[in-house]
């Protein structure tokens, strides 16, 4: 280290204030000393996930807040409109790596701090990488993404004798923006409220009826949504799938919106919003991932130092009208899907009616469930089987007349195990079946 | 490959690099932006992390002022500087690494204190759009304050302490045509419709249509055929009490003609009719807040100097007068509806909306013209705006800093009733502001001082409280916490309270959304923060 002691002294002599002198408001367990910045500069190991909006700023706030030890995982690449906040990144780097480029700008802005990036997807990579880390920052714009990671750390966990060991535990701190509004919240897997236990928090996405579409447009959104789920396939203009990011594509379909808006009298079909609904953008500023990601950043700290007691549990912001926040305890569900460590059970009415293709449903449509695309398998006779599954097209073509299949005629039995597995968990959920009706009768 | 004629407008990079943000405040707002000239004293943490959140959108140009040199502490808490340029202009190294954030952006530094340009170059200040100040000591924070109040010059105050951050907006009269409330009523005009609206609406007998046109029609004529109805059976009268719109509810919910099995199901429109009632039925009126604004000096005693937006206001309350309702929104929520019906009730809307920006406009151009001011005072497409957004007018009228500091008697004890009121922390900003003018230092800056710069912290803020009157007393334990940090900056800390403070800039620029009003103290031990008009 070519710093010396004096200049080091110095340097973080801020960080140093804080922890090396008592406070009334810090941790019970908090004891001054220089101990805590060799901590957090020699053996604390951060993981960011993002390296966009959020995570820029996180790894600038958590370089300046001591920590040298940091990886980022980011599977995206960067585009120019990311340049109105991602202050990282430059014209001349749009195309590269969003990971590679904001670790190197950090590691060489912040003498001695070791950013390492990783230019891949986090489902790349297993719970022994994931269990490397003494907390985990999300920064990230995709609630499947959040998900998995929660299960991922939930099943980190390690319990003896129905006690959770602390020591398994890893905390992470999850940043969300959207426009002048965001949120913070620190989880302890299996302590306090995760991921799961709050999914009603997240509103449902906005889908437009495929008749209104189709026969009684009235809004802009109808028309480019027209031109976007039936007229593209029909016609495959380009004799590719929609890409959002290709200008082709998407003045095609602003073309096309345009025509069918006119045909209906429909005013208000402009290329910005053709390119917002297309490709579901969320308008966002600098500002307020700054403020959201200084607040996560600030929980890394407390929760590495215990230099004072850290959120609990969630933070709101908003500046939309003077600046707001708002501070609360969101509370575990006793019966979380993931955290909960209680089976889940799932009651039907009638297992002679209820057919497959229903039970999938639910689990996408019902809010504590949200699944994308759900593969169902289970064991019967000692045998796996796969009732369903639509992410593999060969399975997806064999058992795809299960979905008409009832309960019943699958052979499912009062009290069987079904074994869900979708892409917003790294780990497959166990479901009872629990008939409400005592004549089943079973074939 | 099929390509279709090139129609789509050319998209400029510049529209590319600012579209997440261009979706919220328009190209309007991102003129006002591009135009702006900003102005920071004292490039610490906080203040280049302002800065940033200011540059990255693509403010016109900044300037900084400061006559510090760099040292290692500001090294290991400000991002915007090199950690090879220690002992340089710390005024000239930020601006430098500033500047690589956005080539659109010019900056510019001065590297003097800002008590040396305020007494040396006389009208510096007042040339900004905006002003902001960080670590200002109080012998500066005073004049300078006066100075920009008296020159109309927006003042943005931060502090950040340790846990502790600060803001403060000085700013004489704001005024805000586009807030963009979070959630607005939509504006339907049903108890009272217009000629055209009142004739479309009765052209429409909902009982007599059949079981594909009851599916089609919107909930808006819906609604307005039962009220017609409920009204010729109770005299007249609109219902008001929750009984009476019960009753209104019911006649549409029993309106649906049972089918052969008997069955009554009650059409999505219908459903969304019921749904109106609860929004839909109250009288248009004037919110207090812009009857405040029609009544205000400003809006009747006009000037040559009157900004435009008091000239529109003035032309909107001629309006008022004669029409005594705002003029309507214009928009259509979407309801369930064929294309046909609900285009047409669209297009009522839109046509009436537009008529009314007319006569207004029409109305500013004469004030503006009689004023003896130029054509393009006002334009057509401004009033258009300022009429949609009629009901959300705001205007802000603050408070001089130096008035605060120099008022004798600050009545704070409303708020200090509540021990645990983050505006304790205020007291202690106030009172670590004194300490630093009378010991040039920060209480607790050195670690054997800590004890006793805590006595000393102790008097002057007692000293103070009974200066204002106050008779409540500050815990020790926040003293002692303050003069823990012993003046230092904590990174994150800052980085919370920059892109707040950047955004209310923002929002002083561009004149949308409603800025703080006008200070804010952030805790961020306990993530809390409050809100106080001082």
């Amino acid at each position: 280290m070519s710093e010396t002691l004096e200049s080091y002294q110095k340097r973080w002599g801020h960080l140093r204030k804080v922890l090396e002198r008592p406070g009334p408001f810090s941790h019970p367990e908090f004891e001054p000393s220089s101990e805590i910045l060799d901590f957090i500069m020699t053996s604390c190991k951060i993981l960011v996930i993002g390296a966009g909006g959020l995570g820029c700023e996180l790894l600038k706030d958590l370089a300046l807040m001591g920590f040298k030890n940091i990886h980022v995982i980011d599977m995206d690449t960067i585009d120019l409109s990311n340049l109105n906040r991602q202050f990282l990144f430059r014209h001349k780097d749009i195309g590269s790596s969003k990971a590679e480029i904001a670790a190197s700008f950090i590691n060489k802005k912040v003498p001695g701090c070791q950013v390492t990036p990783h230019f891949c997807k986090i489902q790349d990579f297993d719970e022994s990488f994931y269990r490397q880390f003494h907390i985990i920052v999300c920064g990230l714009d995709s609630i499947v993404a959040r998900r998995w990671i929660n299960g991922m750390l939930v099943s980190l966990l390690n319990y003896e004798d129905d006690v959770l060991d602390q020591q398994s535990v890893i905390p992470m701190v999850d940043g969300g923006t959207e426009g002048f509004k965001g949120n913070a919240r620190v989880v302890l897997p299996g302590m306090s409220a995760c991921i799961e236990c709050t999914l009603d928090l997240y509103p449902p996405q906005v889908n437009y009826p495929l008749c209104t579409i189709a026969n009684t447009p009235r809004l802009p959104e109808h028309c480019i949504e027209y031109v976007k789920v039936i007229m593209w396939p029909k016609e495959n203009p380009f004799n590719t799938s929609l890409d959002g990011d290709d200008a082709q594509h998407i003045s095609w379909i602003y073309e096309k919106s345009v025509e069918r808006a006119l045909q209906f009298n429909i005013p208000g079909v402009t290329y910005r919003l053709v390119q917002g609904v297309v490709k579901h953008i969320i308008p966002a500023v600098a500002s307020s991932n700054a403020v959201i990601a200084g607040v996560c950043a600030t929980e890394v700290f407390k929760i590495a130092t215990s230099c004072c007691v850290p959120l609990n549990n969630y933070m709101v912001f908003n500046d939309v009208d003077g600046i707001y926040t708002y501070t609360y305890e969101a509370e575990r569900k006793s019966d979380c899907l993931v955290c909960s460590q209680t089976p889940q059970v799932m009651e039907i009415n009638d297992p002679n009616t209820m057919k497959l293709k229903q039970l999938v449903e639910l689990l996408s449509e019902n809010t504590s469930y949200q699944m994308k695309s759900p593969g169902l398998t289970t064991i019967i006779d000692g045998r796996n089987k796969t009732l369903y599954m639509s992410t593999i097209k060969s399975i997806e073509e064999r058992t795809r007349d299960n979905l008409n299949k009832s309960l019943v005629e699958l052979g499912l039995r009062d009290g069987q195990d079904i074994l869900v597995a979708d892409v917003t968990s790294p780990t497959t959920l166990i479901i009872k079946l629990k008939y409400l009706v005592d004549d089943v009768e079973m074939k | 490959m099929s390509s279709p004629a090139p129609k789509s407008p050319e998209q400029t990079d510049k529209s590319k690099k600012y579209d997440r943000q261009l979706r919220l405040w328009g190209d309007h707002g991102q003129n006002l932006l591009e135009n702006s000239k900003v102005c920071l004293i004292n490039a610490t943490a906080l203040g280049t992390e302002i800065l940033k959140s200011l540059i990255l959108p693509g403010i016109g140009s900044f300037t900084i002022v400061d006559g510090e040199k760099v040292t290692e502490e500001d090294i290991g808490s400000n991002f915007f500087l090199e950690s090879d340029s220690i002992g340089l202009s710390r005024a000239q190294v930020a601006t430098q690494c500033l500047l690589e954030h956005n080539p659109d952006v010019r900056g510019d530094y001065i590297d003097e204190s800002p008590e040396h340009v305020m007494s040396h170059t006389q009208d510096f200040f007042n040339k900004f759009t905006v002003v902001i100040a960080t670590a200002l000591p109080e012998k500066v924070l005073i004049p300078l304050s006066k100075y920009l109040w008296e020159s109309n010059v927006p003042f943005v105050v931060c502090r950040s302490i340790g846990f502790l951050g600060y803001i403060r907006l000085q700013v004489k009269e704001h005024t805000v045509i586009e807030a963009h409330p979070d959630s607005e009523n939509p504006d339907l005009r049903l108890l009272s419709p217009w000629r055209s609206l009142r004739e479309h609406l009765e052209s429409i007998d909902v009982a007599l249509l059949d079981q594909k046109s009851r599916s089609h029609v919107p909930a808006l004529v819906i609604l307005f055929y039962y009220l017609t109805k409920y009204k010729e059976l109770n005299g007249g009268l609109v219902p008001k009490t929750r009984q009476e719109k019960d009753i209104l509810r019911k006649m549409i919910r029993d309106s649906p003609v049972a089918d052969e099995g008997s069955i009554k199901l009650l059409e999505e429109n219908f459903e969304e009719a019921i749904r109106y009632t609860n929004t839909c039925l109250a009288p248009p009126s004037i919110p207090h807040n812009v009857q405040a604004i029609l009544d205000d000096d400003c809006c009747k005693n006009l000037t040559q100097n009157s900004p435009p937006f008091w000239i529109m206001c003035a032309a909107l309350r001629e309006f008022v007068e004669c029409e005594e309702t705002l003029p309507i929104k214009g928009s259509l929520p979407d309801m369930a509806a064929d294309t046909t019906s609900y285009i047409t009730l669209q297009q009522l809307y839109h046509r009436q909306a537009e008529l009314q920006a007319e006569i207004i406009y029409r109305k500013a151009s004469d004030i503006a013209r009689d004023l003896g001011l130029p054509m393009d005072t006002i334009t057509q497409n401004e009033v258009k705006m300022f009429c949609k957004h009629a009901s959300e007018l705001q205007v802000i009228r603050g408070s001089c800093i130096a008035d605060e500091y120099e008022r004798t008697r600050l009545d704070l004890s409303f708020y200090l009733e509540d021990p645990d009121s983050l505006m304790f922390y205020y007291v202690i900003l106030r009172g670590l502001e004194r300490f630093i003018s009378e010991f040039n230092t920060y209480p607790g800056q050195f670690d054997d001082q800590v004890e006793p710069d805590v006595l000393k912290l102790k008097g002057i803020i007692g000293k103070l409280l009974s200066e204002w009157s106050c008779s409540q007393v500050l815990r020790d334990e926040r003293v002692h916490e303050v003069c823990r940090y012993g003046g230092a900056e904590i990174h994150s800390v800052s980085a919370v309270l920059g892109g707040c403070a950047a955004h209310e800039v923002i929002k002083l620029i561009t004149h949308q959304y409603k800025p703080l009003d006008n200070a804010f103290i952030y805790d961020a031990i306990s993530s809390n923060s409050a809100t106080f008009c001082l």
